[in-house]
This record gives C-alpha cells, structure tokens and sequence, in this order.
C-alpha cells in the first residue's frame, strides 16, 4: 500500500501543459523530490525559454525566468551568491540543446554545483512544433515534412553523452518517463542529483525523455508507444556518469 | 482510497492505462472544464499501490491507504 499527495510545491491547480504531456510529470517529480527534501522554502528553479517556462505559472518557490537557453549561466550567479540554496534549472532540449548549448556545456565543465534537469521531447513544443536537433531521424516536424534527413541536419544530439565526457560533472543520468519503472527511476536520480548538490559535490545532470501529444500529432497513450519503439532505442536511459560509483 | 480532482484532470487517459488493477475508467460525462475524467468503478478492488497516481502528470490523483 502507498500513499500519495499533491506536492505542496505546486500550485494548486492544472498545469499550462497540454493534455498527457509529460513535461508536467517532470515538473511534478521535482516538486516530489523538493517535498521529500524539506527544500520547498530554499530550492530556487531557473527556467528558461519553451515549454518549461509554464513552470513559472505553477511552481509555488522561487522561480526565477532567464532568457532563452541562459538559464545555466543565471543559475551560476545564483548558486555562487547563495551557495546554501538549492538551485536547478528547468530546459527543455530546444532551449538547452540549441540555443543554450554553450552555456550549458561551459557550466558542465566548470563543475557549478547546482542541477540541471532536462526535458528532451525532441521538438519545439510552444512555437508549434519545429525540428529541434534532438529529433530523430526520419521524424516529422513542421520544419522536416519528410522526415529528419542526416545529410542535411545531421543526427540527433545525445546530450547525456556529451556531458559525461567532461572532467568536472559528478552525476549524469538519463531517464524515460512513459512506464511507471522509468518515473520511479527518474524520481529516484532526481533526488540523488538534489541530495549530491546539498552535499556540494558538483554538476548535476537529469535528462528525462519525454513526448509531445500536440506536435507528434497523436494522441497521448500513442506517444508512450512512440517512444518506447523509436525515441529509447536511440536515447539510452541509464546513468552515464557517478562519480562517487568510479572511486 | 483513490480521490480524483476532475478540474486539474486533462483526461490524458495514463491512469487507466496503467492500473494494475483495471478499475478505473473514463467517465461518461464531461467535467467542468470540458474533459473526460477517470472514476474508480471498484473501490473494493483497489489494493492502493499509487501507480495511478504516480504516472499522473498533473498531479490530480491523491491517494490514502484503506482504513481497516
């Protein structure tokens, strides 16, 4: 038997998110793992550009929106002004793996120790669905009608892979948010990520594979098919980097 | 005990996907914000593991163990 309630980090009311999309199940873990901490009053979350800035509507902390794809280099300041708060910023893969990819990749390999938890739907969601460079191969965006071709856009960007080769991240995982195993995993890094931060150990890394009801034109029980046949085969779920495990 | 806020719920269907139990069900009639909700048909039935409430992305499932 278990017990369940509403995280008091939340607002107490429906999210901006459209129907089965599993960007509020993100949103949600975290105000879980916040609650669980006893870090509602001191956690500070750093959103962006994208989907992920209907946070600002439902978070009930701190919230602090940064502009597109930043959010790393805000969240630096912050973690370096207050070094006793729990800071993390919220991207989506347009926002974190496009725009943002330098702050991102330059706030990994400075080890700032706060976390970072991503969002990677594999499209641009609020501006109506364009290619982002995390799309698959042969998927249909508005800006790939036929399909995203490598010869012309390359191939999709594994960010977990990228991350861990870097020196100074501590803990990067990648988690798949369509069965109840892949949230009760990702609920389970997210707050070792959080627990690891506490302790001031470094970067912290969370990729959560997610879908996009609207712009992959399906409905949302489909999706959770889509992506067990096309978006895990290709985005490994796992941990690709724990330090404290390599010693 | 299952208790389902009908205004956050979005319909989105993932609860009645992923009972264990199959005792949940879309409702007949829309909710206030135009949404089909789930309902628990078999309270009886529900061994209260939270799956239901674990995978819902708005968080407009909260459970409470039985009381016996």
């Amino acid at each position: 038997m278990a017990e369940y309630k509403r995280p008091k980090s939340l607002m107490p009311m429906a999210t901006g998110y459209c129907p089965g999309c599993l960007h509020a199940l993100a949103t949600r873990l975290v105000a879980d793992v916040i609650d669980e901490l006893g870090q509602a009053e001191n956690a500070i979350n750093v959103v962006s550009v994208g989907c992920s800035a209907l946070n600002l509507y439902s978070w009930c902390g701190d919230v602090i929106g940064s502009a597109h794809g930043r959010a790393p280099a805000v969240a630096t300041g912050v973690k370096r002004c207050l070094p006793e708060r729990l800071v993390f910023t919220y991207q989506g893969d347009g926002d974190l793996a496009a725009i943002g990819l330098a702050e991102i990749m330059s706030a990994a390999n400075r080890g700032e120790n706060f976390t970072v938890v991503f969002a990677n739907n594999q499209t641009y969601g609020m501006t109506g669905g364009q290619m982002a460079p995390t799309t698959l191969l042969g998927q249909k965006t508005t800006t790939s009608r036929d399909g995203r071709d490598c010869l012309t856009t390359g191939y999709p960007m594994k960010m977990c892979e990228l991350i861990s080769v870097l020196e100074a991240p501590v803990f990067v995982a990648r988690y798949a948010l369509n069965t109840p195993k892949g949230v009760m995993d990702a609920k389970k890094g997210i707050k070792k990520a959080f627990e690891k931060q506490l302790r001031g150990e470094g970067f912290t890394f969370i990729e959560l594979l997610t879908n996009c009801p609207t712009n992959w034109g399906m409905n949302p029980l489909d999706t959770l098919e889509y992506m067990n046949t096309n978006t895990i085969p290709y985005f490994t779920p796992g941990v690709f980097k724990d330090k404290e495990a390599e010693k | 005990m299952v208790t389902i806020n009908s205004m956050m719920c979005k319909g989105c269907g993932y609860c009645i996907r992923f009972c264990p139990k199959h005792i949940l069900e879309m409702s007949k009639e829309r909710s206030e914000k135009g949404h089909f909700y789930p309902v628990n048909i078999d309270e009886k039935a529900c061994t209260t593991c939270a799956i239901c409430a674990l995978m819902c992305p708005e968080g407009a499932i909260e459970v409470t163990s039985k009381e016996d």
